[in-house]
């Protein structure tokens, strides 16, 4: 029998994860889209937002708010330097190279992590108190609409960043044509930076909002950083519309999945639908 | 104001430039020209930092350029135009114009970017002075297009707009009407004379042999590499030399 409160609780839950998945996929794009390389640090991101969260306020005491921004710029910084002490050294041009390295880069940070918060799990609090809320008959954690709602702010500064400031038409250019934008006097080297920052404040971001649904530990990023990128495929590797539209779709799919077949399969779906896009569509939904 | 001592450039050990030298000066119209293959555009690429030049120096403004990054030599003063064409294809034709102006708010983006109505008063500035860009080349109803859209013409003139907009010292141009038909061409020719009546410096690597003949002041002959005749127009005409080594090639594919 369709339940139309099971639909909406299934649903819900899907795009609240879809949401995570889709800031974890903008992250993957942004770097892309300006250095045509996949990014593999960008999981790692997502652990360290929860820790750099974790310690802003155990550690340092910070309310929600000052912490949540800490936490996010803190990953910005960190992203920009695994860009110019880990990638901009390499001088290689060679694509292959430099994705290998970012592999190397997220092992090295993750080891890093480890030492310095340990390996053992952790809880990080919600945003706002742990009351659910009822919506059309579906319950729903005050969490959730946090994820959604900063994923909504995320998603329309990033759009306003690169439609309406100088250094995001920079980035565009760089995106479209490399040669002409250095021609122009475009610096490759802060748009480089300047992608990375974002990529790790959009995936601190994610890692802030997700741990404390999940939990928090040293590889927390991995299994969700794996399916961001399984939704930046999904919608198109580069498209920003794609990489949301990826991660919205995913998170459906998983969730509606767990709920009607079985929670067992909920991990797989991601890598099935992974691996269907990449035999009968390899672009992707929105792919050029 | 630009000047080349001995440029070479090597491709796998064949030469494409040996021991070019040349000055353009600040002002002057100065035309490139020579048979296909010559080494015109690897000399455009070497002066602009897309490619290095295996030998010799090149100065501009008394500054040697010679291992320059592409974007600081654009930042110290020259803008180009290519052969083929690039353009930021998905980009509008309005942005594509306004990137030209990418060197002109100097180092203060990141500051601007804190500074909202700042911003926004130089932003607005900026999109004028591009749309009058896009204007003198006929192209202002079709700013708010994506620039890969365009048709070929169009397309030529875009990049013309982006690097004339932010007003550089020094313009070199790449057969900016190569492939254009006759009405085409005649309105790039008249927006380069009037470039030139503004005191444009300009390196204009050319086959419309009619436009170079007008507009320049003068003329750089390449042959296999190497330069073989400076001088007037009137003067190469006369060059022996060049009449063997290129016009008469020309008749003799004629």
């Amino acid at each position: 029998m369709f339940n139309l409160t099971d639909f909406l609780q299934f649903s819900f839950a899907g795009l609240t994860s879809g949401a995570i998945y889709a800031l974890i996929a903008l992250g993957f794009c942004v770097v892309n889209n300006t250095m045509g390389i996949v990014n593999f640090v960008q999981v790692d991101f997502v652990s360290l937002g929860g820790m750099l969260m974790f310690t802003a306020l155990f550690t340092l005491g910070l309310p929600m708010m000052p912490g949540l921004l800490l936490a996010v710029a803190g990953v910005g910084v960190v992203a920009m330097l695994v860009e110019r002490f880990g990638l901009r050294p390499a001088r290689s041009d060679n694509h292959l190279v430099l994705i290998f390295l970012t592999v190397g880069l997220s092992i090295i940070l993750r080891g890093i992590i480890k030492l310095i918060w340990g390996k053992n799990r952790m809880a990080l609090p919600p945003l706002t108190p742990d009351e659910p809320i009822s919506l059309f008959g579906a319950t729903v954690l005050p969490q959730a609409l946090w994820i959604l709602l900063l994923t909504i702010v995320a998603i329309g500064l990033l759009t306003w960043f690169f439609y309406r400031t100088p250094l995001g038409l920079s980035m565009r250019a760089v995106a479209s044509n490399p040669t002409a934008a250095a021609v122009v006097g475009i610096p490759a080297g802060r748009v480089r930076l300047t992608s990375y920052a974002i990529a790790g404040a959009l995936g601190g971001l994610a890692g802030v909002l997700v741990t404390p649904i999940t939990t928090l530990n040293y590889d927390v990023g991995v299994l969700l950083g794996l399916k961001g990128f399984a939704a930046a495929i999904l919608g198109g590797f580069g498209s920003f519309p794609g990489a949301i539209l990826g991660g919205v779709g995913l998170g459906l799919l998983e969730s509606l999945s767990a709920g009607y077949l079985s929670s067992a399969y909920k991990d797989v779906v991601a890598f099935v639908v992974l691996l269907l896009v990449l035999f009968v569509r390899p672009k992707g939904l929105l792919g050029k | 104001m630009l000047r080349l001592d001995q440029v070479g450039k090597n491709f796998g050990g064949l030469p494409a430039l040996s021991n070019v030298s040349f000055e353009v000066p600040q002002g002057l119209v100065t035309a490139l020209i020579g048979p296909n293959g010559a080494g015109k555009s690897t000399l455009i690429n070497c002066t602009t930092g897309v490619l290095q030049p295996s030998s010799g120096a090149v100065r501009f403004l008394q500054q040697e350029i010679t291992a320059l990054p592409a974007h600081q030599i654009a930042r110290l003063g020259i803008a180009r135009t290519f052969q083929n064409l690039k353009l930021f294809p998905r980009l509008t034709v309005l942005d594509n114009v306004l990137t030209g102006l990418t060197c002109v708010g100097g180092r203060s983006m990141l500051m601007a970017m804190l500074r909202l109505p700042y911003l926004r008063h130089r932003e607005r500035q900026l999109k004028l002075r591009a749309m009058e860009a896009l204007d003198r080349f006929g192209l202002a109803d079709k700013a708010a297009w994506q620039a890969g859209s365009l048709a070929y013409g169009d397309k030529k003139r875009v990049e013309l707009a982006r690097a004339t907009v932010g007003r550089s010292e020094l313009l070199l141009l790449d057969e900016p009407v190569a492939g254009l038909n006759a009405e085409e061409t005649a309105e790039v020719g008249d927006q380069l004379k009037l470039l030139r009546s503004t005191g444009h410096t300009m390196l204009l690597v050319e086959h419309d042999m009619d436009l170079v003949m007008e507009i320049a002041d003068q003329v750089v002959v390449l042959d296999s590499g190497k330069c073989i005749a400076t001088g007037t127009p009137d003067e190469v005409r006369k060059n022996p030399l060049v009449l063997e080594a290129y016009l008469g090639r020309m008749e003799a594919m004629a």
